[in-house]
């Protein structure tokens, strides 16, 4: 996953933005703090040493000293010179941002929970919606628009090489504007501290061309389809009369409950568990049977079942694609 | 001095300690839950099945621990028991927060009503919850009439508030209904 | 250099002010000591104590974050010890420090015998003290505050934080509260009111300038968190809803009052330091501040700057665009007053002739780490880098360069500067130069790394991180550095040990510094003064211009001082000042007792004021004795 979050490989307008700013930004402090060392060292070094004994220079009190006043004048102006070239930097930068287009934007609800990313791609026409989990998909050279809510406490949505972070607060809706110039998969992370997990509250944004996206979408439109051997639909009828759907949901199924992510079509997703867990069927039934072990203090409870309904279960799951 | 303080304050609070412990989920030890018996009605959420199997369940009931009762109040919100029972003040199904107890209050007895059903409408949940979390509920329902400690109790949730908060309940005597476990 | 200040008294004299200054005997005496120096001690010592709590807490997640997928503490344990490291870093050690060396101090360089009011000083102690044992011994007992120093909620709200951790913590801020604002405003009325006759503000040392500043920003920014505490603890244990979205409260109040708090407490840590600095630059250097008016002007500044950026840390939140604009240029301002001061000193650097010593290499340690400090601090003022970097590693870095460049390291150049003031005895150079490089070194590899870490994508407070992230590496790094920093404290422990029993005699003035402080003993007696100076310059002991040197007539079996006026120090009447009494300490208990009933329930508010108002008539409550004392002294002047 290296290079997957990094501040400084931007790959979309907002964060190349901001990355243009960190370079100018940079190259200012750098002088500045050059400059302030190789002054401090030759004062260092040009300073006569002294001990106890050294009578103090009580000349300073008479005098005002004017050469030095003059320069330390002009290092103050010089500072002054650089933190508004910084400031102009930094509003302009910010402006950029502000002015991003909005034109055609895809609209995007992203709620946050403790520990999982709910993500709803919203549509003009109410059965072109849908709902997924903890993976955004994107088009290429598409404006998003993100409308960030949290369903329980305060998160923050960040994907370092796309864009700054934006908190989702309860009581408020914040939108988030991104755009993805390149292809790629790039990692986002919860970066407001949300309690045990918070360290495992990742997600991933998968930018694609346009084509595989309506694509992608489509698919995810679909309902589940109905099991076809007996295998998968023990599985699901495991999961629609047992402790599963009290809390997840299963398009197509009656299983509708919100209080975990959606597994319409979890089988698509790379990852499980906010990006905790990779999704094949060893780690999702052990996930399944003890949550704890890869997320202490995950909501999802543990499973002691036996082993032949586990099977059954993330086989079901797995046709879920 | 300072040794001293520390004694004290150990003193004070060796009663919190169980009090502020999270336990987070684990797979369950062996000991038994108490035994249940059938269901008592056809009432079930969702479709009828068996559901998934728990090969072990135990009895894990905490009353007086914070975490465990504030889990406990999640579940009440997720599972959907105000559906019926409201915030505890009772709609369809009764009401919690008062001292009657139509099966009983201690925390065996409300284990079975939440995994048995009861007739007239309460369905049985065996199966649909685990068992740590049906611990976790039957502490909750007890806050609710003041039958957990104050300082364990959860305050009030963020969202409009319709009730007091259960740490602000008095304890209500239980007062079972004849016959009754 | 002159002894004109060295004012030698009589042996009976000596003797009986001896006798009316110093603390009664015994435990009980111990219990009812009100002198300054005595409770600066003791505020030194314990801040010193919850510095080495709070650093060990680190080190163990420094263990933790040392390789990815570590699970030798699980999140919610790690949850606790980083936020009780940051809250007793910034609650119980930073800010309580700075005012311990103010109470000790600022009476000795101002030349009186006390501070304005003893025993409310001696009160803030025992509270703080018994708060700070409150939060750890809470956290020994698995019931420490769980959600950050910052305790945002709703994580710290009623629903979402069970049991009593996060009251613990807003009782904690209400401990730390009470005795910071009582310091205050005891440090405030000291330098205003019982300035040696002569000490003009003009002339006023610059350190008792940088405490008059932050006793103000404390009066000024504490009551903020004081009051989101306390709505926090009410939304928690009486059901209000000021934090509440669906019933009209907001949780971005919380994040308002806290910040506009939270970022002045940041100076009223560095503030102090700088004050630090300009007494040991002035010293070593061997020769006066260059630019005294324009440092005391950029002090004062910053102050006003400081309370006008609280915003930066909300960037994240949603501000509007002018707001953010505002902020931003306020963020980038309070740059030039610290530009000002860092210009001036490396003047006086430049000019002067140095002087090495373990305290000065401290405050050189400054202006390296420090400007990194202050440059980062400029990428964070600026909102679409802040966007960024904000809750990163990268801020992390940031925060410890400034707090630790800006502050720990003046602070141990402090310490060893004043260390024969209050010991009598000098501190083991060698060691102190070991200690400095150890220091200074390892702080580099601990904490410059996590600037990449920041930008490389690693959000803070993150309990272990997955192998495939890269983080691995750097952070094994900084962990390594970690271990040295915790060497390089041991090795100062060590040295403060073995110089406190035999480190050389220093005498009064072993540096020959230009404050008064040091024309008082090492360590200087209880009555400080012999007689109360007279001063006529900036630097009285280096440009002593005698006549009249020091104050004659005042009583010496009471404690009496004299009081002069706030700019020009007109002696204005005589003022005496209490003796000691244990009433403060069970003052003290009483309120400790309702603070902590009250997390508990409500109404302790109501019972437990009870005792408090008992013991407060108690220790307000004259004796005879003293009434006659005063008596007589007003009929015989």
């Amino acid at each position: 996953m290296q290079g997957l979050h990094d501040v400084l490989q931007p790959a979309g307008p907002a964060a190349a933005h901001i990355a243009t700013l960190w370079w100018l930004t940079l190259a200012i402090c750098a002088a500045v703090f050059i400059a302030i060392l190789v002054a401090f060292l030759i004062a260092l070094v040009r300073a006569p040493r002294a001990d106890a004994a050294t009578p103090p220079d009580l000349a300073p009190l008479g005098s005002a000293e004017p050469r030095t006043r003059l320069v330390v004048s002009i290092a103050v102006a010089c500072s002054i010179v650089g933190l508004l070239l910084l400031l102009a930097g930094s509003i302009a930068a910010d402006r950029a941002l502000a002015r991003m287009p909005e034109d055609d934007a895809l609209h995007i609800q992203v709620t946050g929970h403790q520990w999982w990313w709910d993500v709803i791609y919203d549509d003009p026409q109410p059965s072109r919606r849908f709902q997924t989990a903890n993976e955004i998909h994107i088009p290429v050279g598409r404006p998003v628009l993100l409308s960030l809510q949290s369903g329980d406490v305060i998160h923050s949505f960040w994907v370092p090489n796309l864009a700054g972070k934006k908190d989702l607060i309860p009581g408020h809706i914040l939108t988030l504007r991104l755009q993805a110039d390149k292809a790629g998969t790039y990692r986002g992370q919860c970066a407001e501290f949300c309690g045990l997990q918070h360290a495992f509250m990742g997600f991933e944004v998968i930018a694609e061309s346009p084509q595989a996206f309506a694509a992608w979408s489509d698919a995810q439109r679909e309902p589940a389809h109905a099991p076809s051997d007996p295998g998968t639909t023990r599985g699901h009828d495991l999961f629609l009369t047992g402790t599963c759907m009290m809390c997840h949901a299963i398009a197509g199924t009656p299983a509708g409950a919100r209080a975990g992510p959606d597994l319409t079509h979890v089988a698509s997703r790379k990852w499980l568990a906010a990006g905790a867990v990779p999704n094949d069927p060893e780690h999702l039934a052990a996930w399944i049977r003890d949550p704890g072990q890869f997320k202490p203090g995950a909501q999802m409870p543990p499973h002691a079942v036996p082993k032949d309904e586990l099977d059954a279960l993330v086989a079901y799951l797995e046709t879920l694609r | 001095m300072r040794a001293l303080l520390v004694l004290i304050g150990l003193a004070v609070a060796l009663g919190g300690c169980d009090r502020e412990e999270r336990k987070l989920a684990k797979l369950p030890s062996a000991a038994p839950s108490p035994a249940t018996g059938e269901r008592r009605g056809d009432l079930q959420p969702g479709q009828k099945g068996s559901g998934l199997e728990q090969t072990t369940s135990s009895r894990s009931f905490d009353g007086k621990n914070a975490f465990e009762l504030a889990q406990g109040k999640r579940l009440f919100r997720w599972y959907n028991c105000s559906g019926c029972h409201s915030m505890g003040g009772g709609g369809m199904g009764p009401a919690l927060m008062d001292n009657r107890w139509i099966y009983g209050h201690e925390p065996d007895d409300i284990y079975r009503t939440i995994m048995e059903g009861r007739p007239n409408g309460m369905p049985s949940f065996r199966g649909r919850i685990p068992d740590a979390q049906v611990w976790q509920i039957v502490g909750y329902i007890r806050s609710i009439s003041g039958l957990a400690p104050k300082a364990a109790a959860p305050g009030r949730n963020d969202g409009l508030a319709v009730t007091r908060p259960e740490n602000e309940r008095e304890r209500a005597t239980p007062r079972n209904a004849p016959g009754s476990g | 250099m002159t002894d004109a200040y060295v004012a030698m008294p009589e042996p009976a004299a000596a003797q009986a002010l001896e006798r009316t200054w110093r603390d009664p005997p015994g435990f009980l005496g111990w219990l009812a000591a009100v002198n300054h120096k005595s409770i600066g001690r003791r505020f030194i010592v314990t801040a010193f104590g919850f510095f080495v709590a709070a650093g060990l807490l680190a080190a163990v997640m420094r263990l933790q974050l040392s390789r990815p997928d570590n699970h030798i503490v699980g999140p919610d344990l790690y949850n606790r010890i980083f936020t009780l490291h940051g809250t007793a870093m910034m609650f119980l050690f930073a800010v309580p420090v700075m005012q311990a060396m103010a109470v000790y101090l600022v009476p000795l360089m101002i030349g009186t015998r006390s501070t304005a009011f003893p025993r409310m000083t001696a009160y803030a102690y025992w509270v703080y003290l018994f708060g700070g044992l409150m939060i750890f011994i809470a956290f020994l007992l698995a019931m420490g505050p769980d959600n950050g120093w910052f305790n945002y909620v709703p994580l710290s709200g009623p629903q979402y934080s069970s049991g009593k951790r996060s009251d613990f913590w807003a009782q904690l801020i209400t401990f730390t509260e009470v005795s910071g604002l009582l310091v205050s405003v005891d440090i405030i009325t000291t330098v205003f009111k019982l300035r040696a006759p002569g000490m003009t503000l003009a002339r006023m040392p610059l350190f008792v300038w940088a405490m008059l500043v932050t006793a103000f920003m404390i009066i000024f920014a504490m009551p903020a968190v004081m009051l989101s505490s306390t709505m926090l603890i009410m939304d928690r244990l009486v059901g209000t809803h000021f934090f509440n979205p669906a019933d009209g409260g907001d949780p971005l109040l919380w994040q308002h009052l806290f910040w506009f708090f939270g970022h002045p407490e940041v100076y009223f840590i560095f503030i102090p330091a700088l004050g630090f600095m300009s007494s040991i630059i002035a010293t070593f250097a061997r020769r006066p501040i260059f630019g005294h008016t324009a440092m005391v002007l950029a002090l004062i500044a910053t102050a006003f700057f400081a309370f006008g950026l609280w915003v930066h840390h909300m960037f994240a939140t949603n501000v509007p665009d002018l707001g953010k604009a505002f902020f931003t240029a306020m963020s980038l301002m309070i740059a030039i007053p610290s530009a000002v001061q860092i210009f001036c000193w490396i003047a006086t650097l430049w000019k002067g002739r140095l002087y090495m010593t373990s305290a000065l290499l401290f405050t050189l340690g400054f202006f390296f780490i420090l400007v990194i400090g202050g440059l980062t601090g400029l990428i964070l003022g600026s909102v679409p880098l802040d966007l960024q970097v904000h809750d990163s590693y990268f801020v992390v870095a940031h925060l410890h360069y400034v707090l630790i460049g800006g502050a720990v390291f003046p602070l141990f150049g402090a310490w060893y500067y004043w260390f024969p003031k209050i010991t009598g005895r000098l501190m083991d150079e060698r060691l102190g130069r070991w200690n400095f490089w150890l220091f200074f070194i390892a702080f580099n590899v601990t904490f410059y790394p996590m600037h990449h870490l920041g930008l490389e994508g690693m959000p803070r407070r993150v309990y272990t991180y997955a192998a495939a992230t890269g983080w691995g590496p750097l952070n094994l790094l900084a962990s390594v550095g970690a271990v040295v920093i915790a060497l390089s404290v041991l090795l100062f422990i060590v040295n403060a040990v073995k110089s406190l029993r035999s480190g050389e005699l220093a005498g009064p003035n072993p540096w020959r510094a230009p404050s008064l402080e040091w024309a008082a003993d090492s360590p200087p007696a209880a009555y400080d003064f012999a007689a109360i100076p007279v001063v006529a310059s900036r630097e009285p002991l280096w440009d002593a211009r005698p006549a009249p040197s020091h104050v004659t007539g005042l009583a010496t079996d009471v404690r009496e001082g004299v009081s002069t006026t706030v700019i020009d120090a007109l002696p204005d009447h005589r003022y005496t000042f209490p003796s000691p009494t244990p009433w403060t300490f069970l003052a003290a208990v009483a309120t400790t007792v309702m603070f902590i009933s009250s997390i508990f329930t409500p109404w302790a508010v109501v019972w437990g004021s009870i005792p408090i108002i008992i013991t407060l008539i108690a220790w307000f409550w004259p004796t005879r004795e003293e009434t006659a004392k005063h008596l007589a002294l007003e009929k015989r002047p």
